[in-house]
């Protein structure tokens, strides 16, 4: 599939500044463009009681405008419940035990380039087109995935998910851009979501309070502070409230003998521990990564690449090599849960489980792995 | 009405241009009335169906109740429109009223027994009955005169939405027994934004929007004397027009009803299957196996216009509430479509379903496969 050649294209239109100068790009560029809004938020309406409406009513009307304008049929399609099952509940287990996910990875894989893409191809669409900051290039490993030319907004961290069959499908209009260019192209086209904010935060949790968002989920789950060398320092009221690294909101009872600042080192949500210690005790050298997923070919024996272990965070040289069986008896093809282990040429601080380990070549993603374990100068047992 | 919106002149003014406006409203009124079978004394304009129903809705509860506190019950059929169906809501939560239900058969119908039985028990407990000409959906045409009877039997008041019917079907208000009748201009080729309630004389209506005491101060607000024009234009034309067109729109439907039901044969006809006892502009099908949401979208990519239902204030297509009180489960509910006529619709169009209904529907299926297959 080139992308010079015309495409049906589906452009999901979130009703921000982005996805909405990405649509309009589909269209000046020749493709047969259809726009379509997901409601992803189940929430009663008033009046009609047991109806399903949205809490993005502004979104959704933004995104409509934007399509008027452009000229492209608009629909609203209901993946809200798929969305409740994929990414919200998936988000509030692996709070539960113990790990810090990152829904959009889960969003990218599970709806936008799955459920939507999906019904998509069965539509008759050829790909689907957001306004994701990655590129595209078909080059020699087939359809890669790039970083984007801004590296203040790339966002090839939370499409590393993606398997050459889901990026055939995908339309990154915006991945050879600024963001301040995308503004100004949004206010010269006169589309009115030119001057909206950024979003910054989980567009599940509308105030923004995720540990309130969990805690009304799971429960409180109290237990104690253990520092570590063994001695108690506080009580919490729930593991899931804290991330690996954290330094802030620890609220410790007592200070450390050596009276240094202490870190989130480890969530136990088993005994209901959270271990804290120094800073040094942070450091993790190794990693291992399940549900691995190439975003081209993937690669033989071990290799060296760039390994990003959280969204804008650094490149952390590194060897990367496949370690598990595949997932299901008799398959050629390793599966999702196969394992990844990862050594970092240097230490790191604050890797936590749960999150993706993104592996680059250049600008290049390779593929990616959920983070099942970090530690340091020892694989686990 | 292109001329009324040159001029100027508040109907309500006592000057020159005011008498003039004055003059064109109360004959815009004069054909209103003739053309549905009421007293110009009766017709109040409002801005709109929803506006009359709403008038009509709370208008009657809150006028019966302020002149008997006995009086919350409502009975009304569950296939009303959004524009009945939700004042009825509102005022059972913050009014007090009290929603009784009438049952329906598989094709949306009342039965006037039932209507009996409700108001039998305790009639003076009831406010008003609601039932609605013809339904907008599933095209079936409720017994409002036998309804009618029953209401004015026990002396109360009907209220007819008849929106859906006015311009396919002949309206006579008075012939009807109704107590209050919605109308709406651009349902019958007028221009939208305009409408009526018809009320009889001596029902008493709380209104609903106060002020200048316009529409014997039933409905305060400045005339909208272009708007007006535009709606009376279109009763006088559709008075003349009203035979032949739904002859014609219901040749077009009939041939499009086999059309579809030989291009897809497990597809359903929603309503009655009888074409006496529906709308002659209206065909409403249910696709088992597909999402309505993707049947408009391969639909509208070749050029065909039609509709899903009712959606939330977002946009997302809703089950339909028509069928969900027919018995349909939401699944099905949600795999339906609905294709309405108009004065302008051609055998042309009929032929452009029939040709893409089938791979549409085929395709259709497909994505609802391939949507549900990572799940």
């Amino acid at each position: 599939m080139s992308p010079n050649r015309p495409l049906r294209v589906l452009a999901a239109l979130s009703g921000g500044v982005d996805s909405s100068v990405a649509a309009a790009r589909a269209v000046d560029a020749g493709h047969d463009v259809t726009a379509v809004h997901l409601a992803l938020a189940e929430n009663p309406q008033s009046f009609r009681s047991g109806a399903r409406g949205c809490c993005t009513l502004e979104d959704a009307r933004d995104a409509r405008r934007v399509a008027d304008v452009l000229g492209v049929p608009f629909y609203v399609w209901d993946l809200a419940e798929r969305f409740r099952q994929d990414v919200v509940d998936d988000f509030v287990a692996e709070y539960a035990a113990g790990r810090t996910p990152n829904p959009c990875v889960r969003c990218n894989e599970r709806i936008k380039f799955a459920a939507l893409l999906d019904r998509a191809r069965a539509l008759g669409f050829d790909a689907v087109c957001t306004g994701h900051y990655a590129r595209l290039v078909d080059g020699v490993h087939g359809r890669e995935l790039h970083r984007s030319v801004d590296p203040g907004k790339d966002q090839s961290y939370v499409l590393g998910v993606l398997d050459a069959g889901q990026l055939a499908g995908a339309l990154f209009p915006l991945g050879g851009s600024v963001k301040t260019a995308v503004r100004e192209e949004a206010t010269r086209r006169g589309l009115a979501v030119a001057e909206k904010p950024d979003s910054h935060d989980i567009c599940f949790i509308s105030d923004g309070d995720t540990a309130g968002f969990l805690r009304d989920r799971i429960g409180d789950q109290p237990g104690e502070v253990i520092d570590v060398s063994g001695e108690p320092v506080g009580r919490h009221d729930g593991a899931f409230a804290f991330t690996v690294g954290q330094r802030k909101g620890l609220k410790l009872d007592r200070a450390p003998s050596d009276g240094l600042p202490r870190y989130v080192l480890a969530l136990s949500p088993i005994d209901r521990t959270v271990t804290v210690g120094r800073r040094e005790d942070l450091a993790v050298t190794d990693v291992r990564g399940e549900h691995v997923r190439w975003c081209g070919p993937e690669p033989a024996g071990p290799f060296r690449c760039a390994a990003q272990v959280r969204a804008h965070g650094e490149e952390i040289p590194a060897v990367a090599e496949r370690t598990g069986e595949p997932a299901a008896a008799g398959s050629a093809e390793p599966g999702p849960s196969a394992a990844l282990a990862i050594r970092f040429d240097r230490p790191v601080l604050g890797v936590a489980p749960g999150q993706a380990i993104v592996l680059y070549d250049g600008s290049r993603v390779i593929g990616s792995a959920t983070i099942a374990w970090a530690g340091a100068n020892r694989v686990p047992a | 009405m292109t001329a009324e919106l040159r001029r100027e002149g508040n109907p309500s003014s006592l000057h020159a241009a005011g008498r003039r406006a004055r003059r064109v409203v109360e004959e815009s009124r004069e054909q209103v009335a003739e053309t549905f079978g009421a007293r110009p004394g009766e017709v109040v304009f409002t801005g709109g169906g929803t506006e009359a129903d709403n008038l009509a809705v709370k208008g009657l509860f809150w006028s019966r109740r302020a002149a008997d506190p006995v009086r919350r019950r409502i009975v009304a059929s569950p296939v009303e429109h959004h524009a009945v169906l939700d004042p009825l809501l509102w005022l059972a939560e913050h009014e007090g009223a009290e929603l009784e239900w009438l049952p329906v058969d598989r094709l949306g119908r009342v039965d006037p027994g039932d209507v009996a039985g409700a108001l039998g028990n305790d009639p003076d407990s009831v406010a008003f009955v609601t039932v609605m000409a013809a339904n907008n959906e599933i095209g079936t045409i409720e017994p409002i005169g036998a309804v009618a009877a029953e209401a004015a039997r026990w002396n109360v008041p009907l209220h007819v939405d008849a929106i859906a019917a006015a311009g396919q079907l002949p309206v006579d208000f008075a012939g009807s027994g109704a107590a209050t009748m919605a109308l709406t201009g651009h349902k019958i080729g007028g221009p939208p934004g305009v409408g009526a309630l018809i009320v009889a004389r001596g029902v008493q209506l709380t209104p609903v929007l106060h002020g200048g005491g316009q529409e014997r101060d039933m409905r305060s607000g400045t005339l909208d004397t272009p708007g007006i024009a535009g709606f009376a234009a279109a009763a006088a034309v559709a008075e003349v027009e009203l035979g032949e067109r739904s002859k014609r729109m219901a040749g077009l439907r009939d041939a499009l009803v086999s059309a579809v039901l030989e291009a897809v044969p497990d597809a359903r006809l929603n309503g009655d299957p009888d074409p006496s006892g529906r709308l002659p502009g209206n065909a409403h099908f249910s696709f088992p196996g597909c999402e309505g949401d993707s049947l408009l979208l391969l639909l509208d990519a070749r050029g065909i216009e039609c509709s899903t239902g009712s959606a939330c204030s977002a946009g997302v297509s809703q089950p339909s509430h028509v069928l969900v009180a027919t018995g349909a489960d939401d699944d099905s509910a949600r795999a339906s479509l609905r294709f309405s006529f108009g004065y302008t619709s051609t055998m042309g169009d009929v032929r452009a379903v029939a040709d893409a209904i089938g791979p549409v529907v085929e395709r259709a299926r497909g994505a609802r496969l391939a949507s549900a297959r990572r799940a």
